[in-house]
């Protein structure tokens, strides 16, 4: 089977910092596949390459849309682009447009799209899978509180209809409980189709939630495999979930 | 001060508060996307008025064409700006867009003497423009004098509602706040910075095709006080805020006509009027008059 995403050595350079390097991974439809790693090991910088939002140099990066199942590289091209093949990042730190109402916000996410009746439809989706955001609809989004904001970036990433969804850190700052939740909802979305690449520090957490896993230590792969191997992995547990 | 000398220095006040504020809407819109100050924005709308010149005195087209043409031109050079002198500085440090801006004011004050000449030159006001109306009480008005005003509000309540009702202006107010965050989103972020450049150039032509008709005449410094005063306006109203810049635009504009009107000893020093305004504004509100508070990003 030709993987949705295929990535082959990847490196980002930062000036003099080599902050990933020879990244090879795939993603297949339908998975949840996981990129956990502690704070710097360039899980961010991978997914931002990924995205066009940093320059990164690699062998191969081509993404098969499953529209129409031509096989592109993605590599060298602009964010917007990435968009309109069916790919969105709900990023690091949310950046939500903080003077925007959340409605602003959500209907943002759907830029590329022109279907108006499609566009309602899927922010009532989104209201449906995080019901916080239906009842402040008209706030601005600087009013939210963090969980709040993040189920925001959520929804506007879901808001284009993309076919693989990259989340960056969803469960970051939030509370337990909260944590819980936006996991529950990740592999609600992927239940509906869509294909999840998400980036975690809660390697516990992400590990449980992923169909399969890659362990990213100071810029490199260091171990992949399904979530549960890894969950069962010595070393992981050692290392991530506090032995 | 009888009630005919009030009214028509309201009037002027009026217009010329507009006319600042419509330059001032373009230095705003521009700041608030990209953080740079166009100087060469008070050159657009000196370029208008020249077009408009050619349009109407030399060519002899008729006014209405003669606008169309000017404004169109006018924001096909706004858009050349962009492309020549600041996209290619897109990434690089504010300062160098910045210094680039400085270039371009000089370059097009300095281009337009070489072409036009440093002559004044006179324009031909239509005279349907210039013949004075009659009201009760012994007012009497010019209609240029209500036309610009209403030519203004009218073109920046457009602009508002594109800003505020349609999908390119939504664009347009997220890449104010994070031009990152935008792009993921599947804006083509440099298509929207042009069309701020376009809409603020298109703008400024109107302005100085107006201001052309005020004091009929045209040269190329004509301008350089306008451009300064408007991005006065643009900061005392709140840089970023279209309201702001239009609300800037209009206390500049009555200062200056009223400093004038009630202390005619002191006419020499209007400007001084204006800059002190500036100052006293920023010691009280430092973000200006609508400006907002810069939030943190959490």
């Amino acid at each position: 089977m030709e993987a949705m995403l295929k990535i082959e050595k990847l490196n980002v350079n930062y000036g003099a910092i080599h902050a990933v390097r020879d990244v090879s991974l795939s993603i297949n439809k339908g998975e949840i596949v996981t990129l956990i790693g502690a704070n710097g090991a360039g899980k961010s910088s991978v997914i931002r390459a990924i995205m066009g939002l940093v320059k990164g140099k690699a062998e191969e990066m081509t993404y098969t849309s499953p529209r129409d199942g031509r096989a592109v590289s993605i590599q060298g091209r602009p964010a917007e682009d990435h968009v309109k093949l069916g790919i969105s990042l709900s990023p690091e730190g949310r950046r939500i447009l903080p003077q925007l109402t959340v409605e602003e916000n959500l209907a943002l996410g759907a830029y590329i799209r022109d279907d108006k009746q499609g566009i309602a439809e899927d922010m009532e989706y989104v209201y449906s899978l995080f019901p916080r955001l239906k009842e402040r609809h008209r706030q601005k989004g600087s009013t939210l509180s963090g969980g709040e904001q993040q189920m925001l970036a959520v929804g506007r990433a879901l808001m284009s209809r993309p076919d693989l969804l990259m989340l960056d850190e969803p469960s970051l700052g939030l509370a337990p409980i909260l944590v819980d939740e936006v996991f529950g909802i990740i592999r609600e979305i992927n239940a509906q189709g869509r294909t999840i690449l998400l980036v975690e520090q809660n390697a516990f957490a992400a590990l449980k939630a992923a169909h399969r896993a890659y362990v990213l230590e100071v810029g490199a792969i260091s171990l992949s495999g399904t979530g549960q191997e890894l969950l069962n992995d010595p070393k992981v547990r050692a290392a991530y979930l506090g032995g | 001060m009888n009630l005919n000398i009030f009214v028509q220095h309201f009037i002027n006040a009026l217009s010329l508060g507009s006319l600042y504020g419509l330059v001032a809407v373009g230095y705003t819109m521009v700041y608030g996307i990209l953080r740079l100050i166009n100087f060469a924005h008070g050159d657009i709308f000196m370029l208008g008025a020249y077009f408009v010149y050619f349009a109407t005195i030399v060519y002899k087209l008729n006014w209405f064409i003669g606008v169309v043409i000017a404004i169109i031109l006018t924001t096909i050079c706004g858009l050349l700006v962009d492309r020549i002198a600041y996209k290619p500085l897109r990434e690089a440090p504010r300062i160098s867009a910045l210094i680039s801006a400085i270039g371009v004011s000089f370059f097009i004050e300095n281009f337009a003497v070489v072409v036009f000449t440093g002559m004044p030159r006179p324009v031909v006001q239509p005279p349907i423009l210039m013949k004075p109306i009659e009201l009760s009480g012994g007012v009497r008005l010019i209609p240029l004098g209500i036309l610009v005003p209403v030519v203004s509000f009218v073109l920046v309540g457009a602009l508002l509602w594109l800003l505020y009702c349609t999908k390119p202006g939504l664009a347009m107010r997220a890449i104010s706040f994070d031009i990152e965050a935008t792009r993921m989103m599947g804006v083509s972020v440099n298509r929207i910075i042009a069309l701020a450049f376009g809409l603020g150039s298109a703008l400024a032509a109107v302005a100085g095709i107006m201001w052309a008709l005020r004091y009929p005449r045209v040269e190329p410094f004509m301008g350089m006080t306008p451009g300064i005063k408007a991005f006065i306006a643009a900061v005392c109203g709140g840089i970023g805020s279209v309201p702001g810049a239009m609300i800037g635009g209009l206390i500049l504009g009555f200062v200056e006509i009223m400093s004038v009107a009630f202390f005619p000893t002191l006419s020499g020093y209007k400007d001084a009027f204006a800059f002190l305004l500036l100052i006293m504004i920023l010691l009280f509100r430092p973000t200006g008059l609508l400006g907002e508070k810069l939030e943190d990003k959490i």
